[in-house]
């Protein structure tokens, strides 16, 4: 376990930043405790001090994960963000996606969203930005990256996708033992 | 009156480079040291047995075949119980593998010098470039007797810890360091980072003109009262001036306001 360094600090803020944008803030820099990011074994853990403190005497070898994972970094040291941040970043989303009941499960087998199953979408969100998958009763179901700004998923046709699947709280039993 | 010219001769040209000079082995270095000369050994020795001149190493050689050798003394002091036979071959063994070990020794340092190349001069020349120059000064500075520990640096002289690796493995920070110092240095490229962004003024365009294309199309169909103010409001709302930065817009708009089938 250890700090991130900068590159890979800024490679997750950067990754974080299009999801929740400036709340990362609220992240780093809690009321109610310090919190840290660390990395083991290519997965980056978000834990406070105090568990830090209880971590550091596990060996390496035997620490199997620690606080949060919010993601790993693959191979060619690219961060990719897992389902297990999502309690972290739901709050703090700044680009939402609700999801009609119909196509929720659609979604949580991995599919995108198409415009047929969109209910509803922020206001002024980016062609590609990162946005948070809501059911119609606000529970969070995972990430996803817009595929058409606001503006444009008004004018496709039903079966066009308009969010591309990152991640889903389905992976919970689907990839029960990849998740860190 | 006939000239006689000398034969043509034809010189090739070499077709790879001239070897370069390698350097001298241990022996070689020590031999200089000495000055020992090569003495050029004669091909036979007369061998008293046989009569006759042998040669010295190889095929019938003089002193007798070395493995038929019936016969292998017990040294004065030796242990009486040892094989004697097993510890010659031990030893000669020995003796090829310390011969093979220095051979491949002396061919890896030859192959190391080469590998260098010339290195750049530490006095100064005339036409040395600022890395050379920065490299120079870091020398002269660690070539003190406390390693350049208590050298007086100049005023901009950035202060450089010194790596106990010469820069070859990675150091990372400690795990549990200073917290607080490390959440101020996030905040910091935080804020680096957002200040940063770059101003979607052609997306916000195209979404612009094609809010405008909708209003016209709508405009012209005749569509129902109630849909056309609705959509009127809509664009009052959220046709602000458009050019604003997106980070200082998201900021002041509440997250989950929607618009959309409904």
């Amino acid at each position: 376990m250890r700090p991130l360094t900068e590159v890979e600090t800024r490679a997750v803020f950067g990754k974080l930043g299009r999801y929740i944008g400036e709340n990362i803030q609220l992240l780093v820099d809690r009321p109610d405790g310090t919190y840290c990011f660390r990395l083991h074994r290519d997965r980056v853990y978000y834990l406070s001090e105090k568990l830090l403190k209880v971590a550091a005497s596990v060996p390496r070898d035997s620490l199997l994960s620690v606080g949060t994972c919010f993601g790993k970094f693959t191979k060619t040291q690219k961060f990719r963000l897992s389902i297990t941040a999502l309690d972290f970043l739901a709050p703090y989303a700044k680009f939402k996606v609700w999801v009609k009941p119909g196509s929720e499960q659609s979604f949580l087998y991995g599919n995108h969203v198409l415009k047929s199953g969109l209910g509803r979408i922020t206001e002024n969100t980016a062609q590609y930005q990162g946005v948070v998958v809501y059911s119609m009763a606000d529970v969070p179901l995972g990430f996803g990256v817009a595929a058409k700004s606001t503006q444009e998923c008004r004018k496709v046709d039903p079966m066009a996708i308009v969010v591309f699947h990152q991640a889903d709280v389905g992976e919970y039993v689907r990839s029960e033992d990849r998740l860190s | 009156l006939v000239a006689r010219l000398p034969e043509p001769t034809f010189r090739l040209p070499r077709e790879k480079p001239p070897p370069r000079p390698r350097p001298p082995t241990r022996w070689e270095q020590f031999a200089r040291l000495k000055g020992i000369r090569r003495r050029k050994r004669t091909s036979l020795v007369w061998d008293e047995q046989a009569k006759e001149w042998r040669r010295r190493w190889g095929y019938k050689r003089a002193g007798g075949d070395p493995a038929r050798a019936w016969l292998a003394e017990v040294p004065a002091g030796a242990d009486p119980e040892e094989d004697q036979f097993a510890r010659l071959r031990r030893e000669k063994r020995e003796r090829v593998a310390r011969n093979e070990l220095n051979r491949l020794r002396n061919l890896a340092r030859a192959h190391r010098a080469g590998a260098a190349g010339p290195a750049a001069p530490l006095h100064p020349t005339g036409h040395q470039s600022r890395e050379e120059l920065g490299h120079v000064a870091r020398v002269a500075r660690v070539s003190t007797a406390s390693l350049g520990r208590f050298q007086p640096r100049l005023p901009k002289e950035p202060a450089e810890p010194p790596s106990r690796n010469g820069g070859r493995k990675r150091r990372f920070e400690p795990l549990l360091g200073n917290l607080a110092a490390e959440r101020s240095r996030q905040l910091e490229l935080l804020r680096d980072m957002g200040s940063k962004k770059p101003v979607l003024d052609i997306t916000r365009a195209v979404n612009k003109q094609l809010r405008q294309e909708e209003a016209e199309a709508a405009a012209a169909k005749g569509k129902k009262q109630s849909q056309r103010g609705k959509r009127g409001r809509r664009q009052q709302r959220v046709g602000r001036s458009g050019k604003k930065s997106g980070a200082r817009r998201q900021q002041q708009r509440p997250a989950g306001s929607g618009t959309g089938g409904r």
